[in-house]
């Protein structure tokens, strides 16, 4: 067993962010990441981030994964990173189980921060195996990582920022956006966003969704049908378009399995994307000494991720007894952060959420 | 309505733009930012102080025209691409707009003129290409004429031929 005075699972904004205030702290880490690189979400973003200066605001996504990363550079002989390691067991005594290279690893961590971030809700309907339908992220993963085009004209659903910015990002690559369907009367995501693919001539076709998908080998045909007011479908209002992609983007929910597994209390919150833990509002959950933040808490921002890692990472640090140089006006002004990202009307959800799992109170 | 079609209404349009149009003699950003959103690099970008979003980074920006100058530093920082230049020349409309697309339009070529409806409009000249650095982070913006009485319609370029 390797003992660690903190082990972070998940090697996103949150989690880097958490692992960076630990070492200065000066706490020994393993930071443990399931794919090759790390920077989770963000290196696949290619737009330009919004936020404010302190959370990196106009720098492109995966710029934002480099300076975070960079951060952990010069802490050698306290930081181990483990990429293409995934952290597969998790108990109530911090004990965590690591799967890397056909080998498992026991790890157990004086502290533990859990920062998973989160994976994409499905659509249910008639053929959605086809070939040439993917989740966003996996056309993201293609585009931007791998330079791989996923095919020629594609029609999106779901108009939240990710299907928006998505969208955006399959133009810029050569392809063709044929429509952009969401189930709601409203465009989800900023506006900005939706002006930006309007200009380019994406038609938006509100109250719609998929019913089916057609195609012999490979997706052919979408048939998207209305929906009325009560969110049901309209008869007769089918149409189709053709398509060799759709693109199926209708939300996140929060990785919890291993809080779930480790038992630490879970709460069903809509505004935060489905289970989450239960938190004080030092970010601790139930469990003693196990942390929490990023997607993995609530389905919010990267900014406000780096904001959380890095309160999470004092947290585990104070907690422990291990000071970091910085500690009270640190923690005053990642408090403040968090307050002024939340605090405008698109907030409100996730405000009204962060209380029913008590990180924030009236 | 603009959160059914994402086109922002002509009254809002306006309201972006100087309420006298002879302050367009000289450059002016137009900021089309309308709902409150975290973000404030318009503020902290302009080197004049002419953008005020304030403490809490949700308020939408406001300009102030008299300190505008129209450098167009706001275009490029700016991670949403609300925000472009206008100036009246000669009777003729000038846009600084920033461009994410390939290819890159070369000085000289006319291209299509698009409004937020995203309809070609007219045509217009390729007068100046700022393209964007990696180095510092920014985004290619191009400078383009029309006649000026597209003046409130037009906001972006397509390339002839596509459609
Ligand atoms: C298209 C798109 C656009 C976005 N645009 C913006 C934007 O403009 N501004 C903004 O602020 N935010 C934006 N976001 C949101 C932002 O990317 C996320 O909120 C943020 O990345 C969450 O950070 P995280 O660290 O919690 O999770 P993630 O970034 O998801 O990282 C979690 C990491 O944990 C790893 N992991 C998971 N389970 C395990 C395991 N069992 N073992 C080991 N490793 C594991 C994953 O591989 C991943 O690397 C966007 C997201 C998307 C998809
Ligand atoms: S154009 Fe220049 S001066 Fe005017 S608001 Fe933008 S950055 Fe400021
Ligand atoms: S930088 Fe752009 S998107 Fe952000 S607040 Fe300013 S105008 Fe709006």
């Amino acid at each position: 067993m390797i003992k660690r005075d903190l082990v972070i699972v998940g090697g996103g904004p949150a989690g880097l962010s958490a692992a960076k205030v630990a070492l200065d702290a000066g706490m020994s880490v393993t930071l443990i990441e399931r794919f090759n690189q790390l920077g989770g979400q963000l290196i696949k973003q290619t737009h330009k981030f919004f936020g404010s200066q302190l959370q990196y605001a106009k720098t492109r996504g995966f710029d934002i994964a480099r300076i975070l990363i960079d951060d952990l550079k010069g802490y050698d002989d306290q930081l181990e990173i483990l990429l293409d390691a995934t952290c597969v067991g998790f108990y109530p005594d911090k004990v965590l189980t690591v799967y890397q290279y056909g080998k498992y690893m026991k790890y157990l961590g004086g502290s533990v921060i859990i920062a998973t971030g989160a994976s994409e809700k499905v659509l249910a309907f008639e053929n959605n195996d086809l070939p040439g339908i993917y989740g966003a992220g996996a056309i993201q993963t293609l585009m931007n990582i791998y330079g791989i085009k996923p095919g020629k004209e594609v029609v999106m659903v779901g108009s939240g920022n990710i299907g928006l910015i998505v969208s955006y990002q399959l133009i810029q690559a050569g392809v063709k956006v044929k429509a952009l369907v969401e189930a709601a009367s409203t465009i989800g995501g900023y506006l900005v966003h939706a002006s930006k693919l309007k200009r380019l001539g994406v038609g938006f076709l509100m109250n719609t969704t998929v019913k089916k998908a057609i195609g012999k080998d490979h997706l052919e045909k979408v048939v998207t049908v209305k929906l009325d007011d009560r969110w049901q479908e309209i008869p007769g209002s089918e149409s189709e378009i053709d398509a060799d992609v759709l693109c199926i983007s209708v939300g996140l929910s929060p990785l919890h399995q291993l809080l779930s597994m480790a038992g630490a209390h879970m709460l069903d919150v809509s505004e935060l994307g489905g289970l989450v833990p239960k938190k004080t509002c030092d970010y601790e959950t139930s469990i003693d000494h196990v942390y929490a933040c990023g997607d993995v808490t609530g389905i919010e921002e990267a900014s406000s991720a780096m904001v959380e890692g890095r309160i999470c990472g004092l947290m585990a640090a104070n907690h422990l007894g291990f000071k970091h140089p910085e500690a009270q006006s640190l923690e005053d002004d990642l408090n403040n952060q968090l307050c002024v990202l939340r605090q405008g009307p698109c907030g409100e959800k996730i405000r009204c959420g962060l209380k029913k799992v008590g990180e924030i109170y009236d | 309505m603009i959160e059914k079609t994402a086109v922002a209404s002509k009254e809002m349009v306006r309201s972006r733009f100087p309420k006298d149009k002879d302050v367009l003699f000289r450059p002016k950003a137009i900021i089309e930012c309308y709902k409150e959103i975290p973000c404030n690099p318009c503020e902290t970008s302009c080197p004049f102080h002419a953008i005020t979003i304030g403490e809490d980074i949700n308020a939408i920006p406001q300009i102030d025209f008299d300190k505008c100058t129209g450098c167009g530093i706001c275009v490029h920082s700016c991670p949403g691409l609300a925000i472009m230049v206008a100036m009246i020349k000669n009777g003729k409309a000038y846009f600084k707009v920033p461009y994410e697309l390939l290819p890159i339009p070369l000085v000289g070529e006319r291209w299509l003129a698009v409004n937020r409806n995203g309809d070609v409009i007219s045509d217009c000249k390729i007068e100046q290409v700022m393209p964007g650095r990696k180095s510092t982070n920014t985004t290619t913006v191009v400078t383009v004429s029309l006649e000026q009485p597209y003046l409130y319609d037009f906001v972006t370029i397509r390339r002839p031929g596509d459609e």
